[in-house]
């Protein structure tokens, strides 16, 4: 007679079970972190110290390749013409790489130096973007720069040229700039030179066209052409007035004849953003007591 | 738990490669999904648990980084599609590379079109055609073509595992 052994079997939760617990689990935290700030908090300080410092490193390879590969190509014409020297040209390209990236980044810097002296009356801080959405729907960014340096969710982002975005989730050194090209992303504005105001509309349909949509435009006299300056509008209630936003690329009037819409081109280079410019001061009365 | 370490730092590095290095290298600002293609696989080579597990991971990280405030949202629509998959275990085989890439693609579509209903469709853009043939489709198809060039990495990587 075979030997019966009796072996306790080890207790295995079945698979459905687990999902069914991550459901709830999910919900719950949905419903948490959507009307609360109870879990944000917490888990944007384990972000901070795990995630991100890897995320920096990570863009800059990144950053170094892709530039590298713009080299790459003009690198090629000289080759045909001078293989002999083709060791020299190397060493000379890789000092000079490493030159252009720093003469770029001086640049770049220098530009927001410009602009903070033009932004004297507000403080403002430097950051680098160092990771972007990893879907394909928004057009979200990570910057190096967070609660520590004093920055807050709703705060203004510029580059040299106009308005990025604004800060919409912040760990102690890290933030996240919702830009204004993402389709989520709707901007109050006024156009300089006749004071009407309109609504500046992300739309990822437009995004790769390089405009941006607007609408609500009340403008009866048909005052506003093409190529008018659109600023952000002193009405709006978190975007400080006056921050270049782009010019007007083509109008249209609404079916309702009332308002007009149309398509703007942003002043700001929206694939080439690598320093940006927060400023560290929020727009007044509003998001005070939205924080209470 | 030797195995639950390395799948962590797998889709650790994804997550980090997919956010910095591959949106720098994007074609027409669409980047590859790798972290479906780690949640998929795992999920139809090692079964429900694993998959699950996968995508719990990859999940958590993109709600908390990018989440826009909400946890939760992609955390959940991961998980359910690690465990799909893995209800696909029992007719894995390591030797057929059709059915892995079949299920990669499917997982990847239905999780684009999730994605569209949620953070779209209820905004009211309606232009499915639009979205299908500018974001979803390409994205699809740099997602297969990466998961051609590293899927029998990863499967080596996961019959090493199994050793």
């Amino acid at each position: 007679m075979a030997r019966v052994k009796l072996k306790r079997k080890k207790f295995v939760m079945p698979s459905r079970y687990t999902l069914g617990i991550i459901t709830v689990l999910c919900v719950a935290m949905m419903f948490l972190t959507f009307f609360t700030d109870m879990v944000n908090g917490p888990l944007s300080y384990v972000a901070a110290y795990t995630i991100v410092p890897f995320e920096r490193g990570f863009y800059n390879i990144g950053e170094a390749f892709s530039k590298r590969m713009d080299e790459l190509k003009n690198l090629r014409e000289v080759l045909a013409e001078v293989e002999s020297l083709q060791k020299r040209v190397d060493e000379l390209t890789q000092q000079n790489s490493e030159l252009t990236r720093d003469r770029y980044e001086l640049g770049e810097l220098r530009q927001l130096y410009d602009l903070s002296d033009q932004l004297s009356n507000y403080d403002t801080v430097g950051a680098r973007v160092i990771g972007k959405d990893p879907g394909n729907w928004f057009s979200v960014f990570l910057i190096d720069k967070g609660e520590e340096d004093g920055i807050k969710v709703d705060m203004n982002v510029m580059t040299g040229s106009g308005i990025v975005g604004i800060i919409t989730e912040v760990g102690p050194n890290w933030a996240t700039v919702r830009s204004i090209i993402d389709d989520a992303s709707n901007v109050s504005a006024m156009v300089l030179s006749t004071s009407d105001v309109l609504v500046v509309n992300g739309d990822l349909k437009l995004m790769n066209e390089g405009v941006i949509r607007f609408e609500h435009l009340a403008d009866e006299e048909d005052q506003v052409i093409v190529g008018d300056q659109v600023v952000t509008s002193n009405i709006s209630d978190k975007f400080l007035p006056g921050l270049n936003i782009g010019y007007i690329n083509s109008i249209e009037t609404d079916p309702n004849n009332l308002t007009r819409s149309g398509t703007l081109t942003p002043s700001v280079d929206f694939k080439h953003i690598n320093t940006v410019l927060v400023i560290k001061e929020l727009k007044e009365g509003k998001s005070e007591t939205k924080n209470n | 738990m030797k195995r639950r370490i390395i799948e962590f730092l797998l889709v650790f590095v994804c997550f980090l490669l997919q956010c910095t290095f591959f949106k720098n290298i994007s074609l027409g600002g669409i980047g590859p999904n790798l972290l479906i293609i780690l949640t998929s696989a795992f999920g139809f080579m090692k079964g429900k648990d694993e998959g699950m597990f996968v995508g719990f991971l990859s999940g958590i990280m993109i709600d908390i980084l990018y989440g826009n405030g909400i946890v939760g949202l992609y955390t959940l629509i991961y998980t359910y599609i690690g465990y799909t998959n893995g209800m696909f275990h029992r007719i894995f085989y390591p030797e057929d590379v059709r059915f892995p890439i079949i299920l990669i693609t499917i997982s990847d579509l239905v999780y684009c079109f999730l994605s569209y209903i949620l953070t779209f469709l209820l905004r009211n853009r309606l232009e499915v055609g639009f979205y299908m043939s500018h974001v979803i489709i390409p994205e699809v198809v740099y997602t297969v073509f990466i998961t051609i060039l590293f899927y029998k990495l990863l499967l080596k990587l996961e019959m090493s595992l199994e050793r």
